[in-house]
């Protein structure tokens, strides 16, 4: 695909369980991250990748396996002697220092000389837009300006990988927008290796370069968001990417699905089935449709807002339609296949 | 606006009920006879200066300031230790731990008083000095532990993660992070323990020898009889020293819930 495809690994978890007490967090993960990849670790509550996370910056120790940073087992050091920065996902910044002390407060701890650090970390408040709020304390900052200064104060250090903890999860959707844009552009300019936790398949889609998608303490897919759309691994993967529809073992997406009258003429390499249309629902930029078909299956259909629609929908409740997909876009999973190595 | 009227009427009596005695107290210091007597007989200060020079009372003030500064430097100590201890564990063991932490203060002075006595006793060492301050400390170090811990468990765990995480070991997050912020909870327990302790009675008869605190001073006199006068000076001047770090206490703690959110 890429240049980032065959760059060497950074970071690389080899067999790491983890165990709290009976209840088990991972089991046996494998996983490599590339040097200078967005990579994101996508997955329900409780499904592992937060504890991966913080196995890589430290905060646990693994029951077993190893974890390699540029190749060097780091898995029993403690965090303050890993090339790895935190953004939390609540910030954690120091509510009693000034901004220009909390994003000084790493450079410090490396025993660099005050001036230039307090320099270092104007200069990385400027890149994320707060020069002018050097000496206020985070208490008088909004949630937006507080994620910034968690991220400056991250990146400041120039860590070999910034690791992110669901970091836009407390902002509201317009700024979450906005900073999924800034966090991008940070990375392209830094170069620097992101692994991005978070439960929003929206996010992680839009954002990463690959991803790896959790359930229960395992890996369910390693891919790019091409793959995990198209390709998924898995009903869990199909279903927690996207929205799918399971005809059998077959996967059909939404969007792949189009309408037609009832009587309408269909070319071969279709699949054509009669149906009824139970629910229409306008959301903006596409209408969702509900369809019973005949032989008792449901479908979920996903249709464009092409046309400008007069005042009401193309279908109603209780339309009759035939729904009509190209054969190859229903995918046969078989979920016996766990597909975790590398991606071709 | 009836019931207003009713809950002021309630409020007032209870107060009154509470604080009328200490203010006949106070009241008392200023009255020129020598025995506490309603109504008052002329009004003097001369009492002040009488309490001031009289030696029994000069050296009792000084025990129990010196007791209480010193009870006070151990439970910070201990207190604080503890509470950072007890925070780091899991949830079991931190349960029975911070159960003996507190079992000093929930059990009752006289318990505490008999057994550091036996205590002492059986270790041959000769009540002093040095016995009321251990006697002190052991309900001190509560209220310190006690203050820290609130603190502690306020705080996010991921403040001190945050910290590590920049590159600090654990003495530079304590020193940075922890210890500024952990500031004015000990700041506010240690008040309070210096007030607990300056006018503790019941651990201290069981722990003093020869010496007399303040309140051992009081005790005596009462129960004698003698130098009345006195003793409501005496009073008047402990309930400055005690509700002076309350108060202060209280701001502290105040201050800090705003700074810790």
């Amino acid at each position: 695909m890429d240049v980032k495809t065959v760059a060497a690994p950074i970071v690389q978890l080899e067999g790491v369980a983890k165990a709290y007490g009976s209840a088990v967090a991972l089991s046996r993960l494998d996983l490599t991250v590339r040097t200078g990849e967005f990579f994101t670790l996508l997955g329900p509550s409780g499904s592992g990748k937060t504890t991966t996370l913080r196995l890589i910056a430290g905060f646990e120790r693994p029951d077993t396996g190893r974890i390699l940073l540029d190749g060097a087992d780091v898995a029993n050091l403690p965090p303050f002697e890993r090339a790895v920065n935190t953004v939390f996902q609540d910030y954690a910044l120091f509510p009693h220092l000034t901004l220009i002390e909390n994003v000084a407060y790493g450079l410090r701890a490396k025993k660099m000389p005050k001036a230039q650090a307090h320099a270092e970390a104007e200069k990385a408040l400027a890149a994320v837009k707060l020069a002018e709020y050097g000496t206020r304390k985070p208490a008088q900052l909004s949630g937006g300006q507080r994620q910034r200064v968690a991220l400056a104060r991250a990146m400041v250090n120039k860590p070999r990988v910034l690791l992110l903890d669901e970091p836009l999860g407390a902002l509201d959707l317009k700024l979450r927008h906005q900073m999924q844009a800034e966090l991008k552009r940070l990375q392209h300019e830094t170069g620097i290796t992101f692994i991005y936790v978070t439960h929003d398949q929206d996010e992680a889609l839009s954002m990463s370069d690959r991803i790896a998608v959790f359930s229960h303490g395992k890996i369910e897919q390693v891919g790019t968001p091409f793959d995990l759309y198209e390709r998924p691994a898995s009903e869990f993967v199909a279903d927690f990417v996207g929205s799918s529809n399971m005809l059998g073992r077959a996967l059909l997406r939404p969007e792949k699905i189009r309408l037609l009258p009832e009587n309408a003429a269909v070319a071969g390499i279709n699949t054509a089935r009669p149906g009824v249309v139970r629910e229409a629902t306008y959301l903006g930029a596409v209408t969702r449709y509900q369809v019973a078909l005949d032989d008792g299956s449901e479908l979920a259909v996903m249709e464009a807002n092409t046309v400008p629609l007069s005042d009401h929908l193309r279908l109603g409740s209780g339309s009759r339609v035939l729904a009509v997909w190209p054969q190859a876009a229903a995918i046969t999973i078989s979920s016996t296949i766990s597909n975790q190595g590398e991606v071709s | 606006m009836r019931s207003k009227v009713i809950i002021w009427t309630v409020v007032a009596a209870i107060f009154g009920f509470l604080f009328t005695p200490v203010i006949i107290i106070l009241v008392y210091a200023f009255s020129a006879a020598p025995i506490p007597a309603w109504p008052l007989h002329g009004f003097a200060v001369h009492w002040f200066a009488d309490t001031w020079n009289d030696d029994e009372v000069r050296a009792a003030l000084l025990l129990s300031v010196e007791v209480a500064v010193l009870a006070t430097v151990m439970a910070i100590l201990l207190g604080t230790l503890a509470a950072l201890a007890v925070v780091k564990m899991r949830s079991a063991s931190r349960e029975v731990v911070s159960f003996i932490a507190v079992l000093p203060i929930a059990l009752p002075g006289i318990l505490t008083g008999m057994a550091l006595a036996s205590y002492f006793a059986s270790w041959g060492m000769n009540l002093s000095y040095w016995t009321i301050v251990a006697g002190h400390a052991t309900f001190c170090t509560v209220i310190v532990y006690n203050n820290v811990v609130a603190r502690l468990r306020r705080m996010p765990r991921s403040l001190t993660e945050a910290s590590a995480d920049l590159g600090a070991d654990a003495f530079r997050t304590f020193r940075l992070v922890q210890l500024p912020m952990m500031g004015s909870a000990i700041g506010a327990g240690a008040l309070l323990a210096f007030a607990l302790s300056f006018d503790e009675v019941i651990v201290t008869t069981f722990t003093a020898g020869a010496q007399n605190t303040l309140p051992l001073w009081i005790f005596g006199a009462i129960r004698l009889g003698q130098k009345l006068p006195e003793v409501n000076v005496v009073v008047f001047a402990i309930i400055i020293f005690t509700a002076v770090p309350v108060l202060l206490a209280q701001r502290l703690i105040g201050d800090s819930g705003r700074v810790a959110r």
